[in-house]
């Protein structure tokens, strides 16, 4: 056992490095145009993807062990966690008003 | 023996080098949850008053520059490249590599945080800064501009933070490069900084739509 991690091929990050991009310009583009409440979906929809492509091949998760996977994907249920039950709270508190 | 210096691998409490490497990885995903729930606080707070202040989060979010701010993305993108490229070349043992990239990736970020203290400083002109000199043209919306921008520089200046501290860390990073400490058994170091670096562009990859591109299109 001399090498403890994957190598990933080189040609793989300038692939990730040109999509990433791609979604660049495209969320700059889309931002120009007037998709209604569908913009921030648009928006965040591209930035999710982008993470994603970041996480799985620059911080390697794609190939890390199960455990990586388990903690990162903790991490992220948690967020969500925060994020919908304060938005859960704030969108509907002054529902009466 | 030259090597003296060199840590013994694996460690005399790990069973083997892969079980040592993930270690670390793991070690270091765990600190970066906790920054994923430190930044996810902030995101929830411009969730919340962006979702109450819709108007002005979008007319303050007009005095950004979307040039720079699109330029500074790829800058940083560009980083994230030559980070793991480091990374790369310190799996295969190759020092002068790993020197070089991570030149490359701290002249990246030295430029990224250029133009973020060009933007600042231009913001302070415009009197654009939270407090007592806040002035906004339209009046009606100057409270919650005032909380966007608010938002946008405690936002913008912990991801700053952030890319110094990182920058700190490739610095230290090349000096033990420098000294020989790494090979392609033990290169932990390289890759721990290099998911470090990430996240923070992870992070600014949701700043730039959030903070320059709401409602562009009005």
């Amino acid at each position: 056992m001399n090498q403890p991690g994957h190598i990933v091929p080189l040609r793989v990050y300038f692939t990730i490095f040109g999509a990433l991009m791609v979604f660049t310009a495209l969320t700059v583009w889309v931002a120009y145009h007037d998709l209604g409440n569908f913009n921030i979906v648009a928006a965040m929809t591209i930035a999710v993807a982008k993470a994603t492509l970041v996480v799985l091949y620059f911080m390697h998760v794609r190939y890390a062990s199960r455990l990586i996977w388990v903690v990162v994907s903790a991490g992220l249920v948690w967020l969500v966690i925060l994020l919908s039950l304060t938005m859960s709270d704030y969108l509907t508190r002054f529902a009466a008003v | 023996m030259s090597t003296s210096t060199n840590p013994v691998l694996p460690a005399h409490h790990f069973d083997d080098l892969q079980q040592q490497h993930e270690a670390a990885q793991l070690g270091m995903w765990v600190f970066l949850i906790t920054e994923i729930m430190f930044f996810g606080g902030l995101f929830a707070a411009y969730t919340v008053y962006r979702s109450s202040y819709h108007q002005a989060f979008g007319a303050a979010s007009r005095h950004l520059d979307i040039t720079l701010g699109t330029f500074n993305t790829v800058v940083l993108i560009g980083s994230s490249l030559t980070m793991a490229l480091a990374v790369h070349a310190a799996q295969r043992g190759r020092r002068r590599a790993i020197i070089g990239f991570l030149i490359a990736t701290i002249l990246l970020g030295a430029v990224f945080l250029g133009v973020k203290a060009f933007e600042y400083t231009h913001k302070f002109h415009e009197h654009l800064v939270p407090g007592h000199g806040f002035q906004f043209p339209d009046a009606a919306l100057a409270r919650p501009a005032e909380l966007y921008f608010g938002l946008y520089f405690a936002m913008t200046g912990m991801h700053a933070l952030h890319m110094i501290i990182g920058i700190g860390i490739l610095l230290v990073m090349i000096r033990l490069a420098a000294r020989g400490r790494f090979s392609a058994e033990h290169y932990s170091p390289i890759e721990v900084t290099g998911l470090y670096w990430h996240f923070v562009d992870i992070v600014w990859i949701f700043l730039f739509p959030l903070l320059y591109l709401i409602e562009r299109h009005q």
